[in-house]
């Protein structure tokens, strides 16, 4: 236990959460735009696989991480707006769209790899290009603060700088407000002249570009190179995220960091004499848990608004 | 006829000769002519599918018409979309609103037209142009609170200021006191007059007579998709409208023979009741209802009307009281066991607690009672009685539809109301609780309405009548009740030589009867 303790109390243990995180944190923050622009994308995993792996081929054909990241997220886009057409242009049921994604990304991307390498398990015989990860002068220098923040891959970085970039679109700037609005009540914002169909193909664009950062940092930042299935589940942990965190960007950040350092613990304690099968649950359990108590807590709000809704109502008929 | 006498009368809108078929058939409108002239209030009547909104909608660009032509101040007009209606000074507050619910008032106020500082949005120019336009209109909100939790009464003045805001100098409200407490109503037409006031001009799309009489310069009626006339309301009278509107003779009053009171039916006694936020909705109540009367209550709305009558329909469980029928403790029991034991139930909300929308309309009229013969045998469900159940019961109450294996969704709403009647008279209730049955139909469903509730009566049934239409309730009780507070503070044993002012001083909770008095009435 003591062991335990000092590995979660320490600044590597941090820096670990941080950047276990940003995998889950780039999505979701890509799942909260869609979900609140009423087009919820439940393709994120897909996307984020798709673009881990066209990062890697890129990035190894080129011999450079830069054109590797432009074709990560060129594809991420695409396949959400391959998405956005099905649901929006040809009615397709958006879940059924997503899970068909889902799928064609797990095995197409290895049908891809076996196709260029021979190797149906991952690209770690290539060698593929890792994005920078930066020193921060002077705060690097500061202790346990230091080790913390600076030396962190460049994703992570934008990743916790989305976060305000979201906040800031979605509810200081117009086209943020009229996605949500859209979201919400898509009549009303139809008849006050909002195109509905071009702000829910925005909200599914940006889902894509967001969950495509995740994918080519998993593949070239976490680690070096494109393994099968290798976003296990993070797509889908980012949703879970976005409900836990309330629907809101920091609410998401945090929930986002909640799951992540469930995961670092795991890999953490794996290093000490518990059982290897029980510590990798770590991160899916605390999943389940945290949206049990997300599910108790918004019962508990749904009776005070209703208790606030009946006292403003009595107010007005009494008035 | 225009007259060169007065330029300043010359209409603000006219539509002329405007035709709307759509494209499955049904003629909307047909050459229909219609003109506002500004400054005026206008009210629009009509029964339910006489081509009203559907005129209005050709107006603010949600439809176009087949032919016809509109004219603003004299110059030929098209229009649309909503976009160019509001270019021209067109604005419309739809019946259901258009608003965003997580958003405040002012933000909903801008929505689509934010004032920007710099990229982004600026809130506190929002609030500012929200606050002075409510100033400025006498129209009471909130600008920074959230629409989710204002009442209704604010969200439609939140909808006027929208149009408003976008420069309305014509608005459309369709239907707007349909979803308002008599308070609120009086609220908005004292907004109204303060708009017209200001140099607005006002169509007021409604069918409740009184309501067109209080507020409205001129009446234009439409009757099957056709104008019937334009009206000045100094000679215009309640009957006169009905007529144009039904295209007969409508007798609004009722015509009933004397009470033949039986035995007590319904027995309720310190009957208490609190929400699940705690709040006390009904305190001590008691009453009787015998067979063959129709026992009324009548109060301002949200004074424990909605609750009482749900507790005794078995769809809320009292904290404590006697509920019985003929003797029977039905307290607490489910509603088919309350329903079994021979209560019959027309709900508040008919959309949502009395027909499944998407289920035709055979199966709406045995929800009640599927699991029974002859409906189902041996466990399944036939479907050849079900339909011949059907058929008896739209023919018998008059029910307009070409087929019953429609969906109930597909029915205006007087036939809808007219499928839960069916149901609910044809279980042969020894108590029928009828709650507001004729909010939201027109005169002509709510003539039937009254004519059944009458006919019911006279046949032996007890009713328990819950309206917020005050002359409905008083017209049709034979004894009325009036809550206030969650309490029954008076019960008059007749409504003969009963005045609606003395009413009215109950239901504000200015005068309550003894105790006493009320237990002699029970």
């Amino acid at each position: 236990m003591d062991q335990a303790l000092q590995v979660i109390f320490s600044a590597t243990f941090i820096a670990a959460v941080l950047r276990v995180s940003t995998p889950i944190l780039l999505p979701a923050l890509g799942g909260l735009i869609s979900d609140l622009g009423g087009v919820v994308n439940i393709a994120l995993e897909g996307i984020m696989l798709t673009a881990a792996c066209a990062g890697v081929l890129i990035s190894v054909a080129t011999q450079s991480e830069w054109p590797g990241l432009l074709a990560g997220v060129v594809m991420g886009v695409l396949m959400a707006l391959v998405l956005a057409f099905f649901h929006l242009n040809l009615k397709a049921d958006l879940i059924l769209a997503a899970i068909a994604i889902n799928i064609l990304a797990s095995g197409g991307t290895i049908f891809v790899v076996f196709l260029l390498t021979g190797d149906k398990g991952s690209t770690s015989a290539l060698v593929s290009k890792q994005m920078p990860f930066v020193e921060i002068p002077i705060i690097k220098d500061i202790p346990v603060i230091g080790p913390i923040v600076s030396g962190q891959n460049l994703l992570t970085y934008v990743a916790f700088i989305a976060v305000v970039l979201v906040a800031v679109f979605l509810y200081r700037t117009r086209a943020g407000i009229h996605l949500r609005a859209v979201g919400e009540n898509p009549e009303a914002a139809r008849s006050v002249g909002i195109n509905v169909r071009a702000q829910q193909y925005l909200a599914l664009g940006l889902s894509g570009l967001l969950a495509a950062l995740g994918g080519v940092y998993l593949s070239m930042g976490y680690v070096k190179f494109f393994a099968r299935d290798m976003t296990a589940g993070r797509g889908f942990i980012a949703l879970a995220a976005i409900f836990l965190g309330g629907k809101t960007p920091w609410g998401t950040m945090i929930a986002a960091l909640v799951f992540g350092a469930a995961e670092a613990l795991s890999v953490q304690l794996g290093n000490l004499r518990i059982p290897n099968q029980l510590v990798q649950m770590i991160p899916y359990v605390a999943t389940l848990v945290a949206l049990v108590i997300y599910a108790l807590v918004q019962r508990q709000r749904a009776i005070a608004r209703q208790r606030k809704f009946r006292q403003t109502q009595t107010v007005a008929v009494g008035s | 006829m225009p007259t060169a006498s007065d330029s300043a009368a010359a209409p603000l809108i006219e539509m002329r000769n405007i035709t709307k078929i759509y494209p499955n058939g049904v003629l909307a409108d047909n050459d229909v002519s219609f003109e506002v002239r500004a400054g005026e209030i206008h009210a629009l009547v009509g029964e339910n599918g006489a081509g009203k909104s559907t005129l209005m909608k050709i107006l603010y660009g949600m439809e176009r018409p087949t032919s016809g032509q509109i004219y603003l101040r004299g110059a030929p007009v098209t229009i649309h979309t909503p976009h160019e209606a509001i270019a021209l000074g067109i604005g419309m507050v739809h019946q259901n609103f258009m608003l965003v619910p997580s958003f405040t008032v002012a933000e909903n106020i801008v929505l689509g037209t934010e004032p920007l500082r710099g990229a982004f949005v600026d809130k506190r120019a929002a609030v500012a142009a929200t606050a002075s336009l409510a100033q400025q209109y006498g129209l009471n909100v909130d600008p920074e609170a959230v629409v989710d939790v204002v009442p209704v009464g604010m969200r439609q003045r939140v909808e006027i200021l929208k149009a408003l805001y976008r420069g309305a100098d014509v608005l459309i409200l369709d239907e707007p006191t349909a979803v308002l407490t008599p308070q609120e109503t009086h609220e908005l037409f004292a907004a109204i007059r303060q708009l017209v006031n200001a140099g607005k001009t006002v169509i007021f799309i409604s069918h409740k007579l009184r309501e067109v009489m209080e507020i409205s310069d001129r009446i234009s009626v439409m009757r099957d998709a056709r104008m019937v006339g334009t009206i000045d309301k100094r000679n215009a009278d309640e009957h006169l409208l009905a007529k144009m509107m039904v295209g007969r003779e409508v007798f609004l009053n009722i015509a009933k023979p004397p009470v033949q009171r039986g035995p007590v039916v319904l027995k309720v006694r310190d009957l208490e009741y609190a929400t699940e936020a705690g709040v006390e909705a009904l305190k001590h109540v008691s009453f009787n209802v015998y067979a063959g009367e129709i026992f009324g209550i009548a109060g301002v709305e949200g004074n424990g009307q909605t609750e009482l009558v749900e507790v005794i329909a078995g769809l809320r469980a009292p904290l404590g009281g006697v509920i019985e029928l003929e003797g029977k403790s039905i307290a607490g029991l489910p509603p088919r066991g309350v329903r079994q034991a021979g209560v019959a139930h027309i709900p508040e909300d008919r959309l949502t607690n009395g027909v499944a929308l998407e289920s035709s309309i055979q199966e709406n009229l045995i929800v009640d009672r599927y699991e029974r013969e002859p409906f189902t045998r041996g466990g399944f469900l036939r479907p050849s009685e079900v339909a011949r159940n059907g058929e008896v019961l739209i023919e018998q109450y008059a029910i307009r539809t070409p087929d019953g294996a429609l969906p109930v969704g597909s029915l205006s709403g007087g036939n809808m109301q007219k499928v839960v009647v069916a149901r609910e008279l044809s279980s042969r209730p020894k108590l029928l609780i009828a709650a507001q049955p004729t909010r939201g139909v027109d005169i002509g469903a709510t003539e039937f309405m009254h004519e059944q509730l009458v006919k019911a009566r006279n046949a032996g049934v007890a009713i328990l009548l819950v309206s917020a239409d005050l002359s409905e309730v008083m017209s049709l009780s034979d004894r009325l009740a009036v809550m206030h507070a969650g309490r029954i503070v008076a019960i008059f044993p007749t409504t003969n030589g009963l005045t609606e002012e003395e009413v009215g001083l109950y239901m504000l909770g200015t005068k309550t009867m003894t105790q006493a008095e009320i237990e002699r009435n029970w």
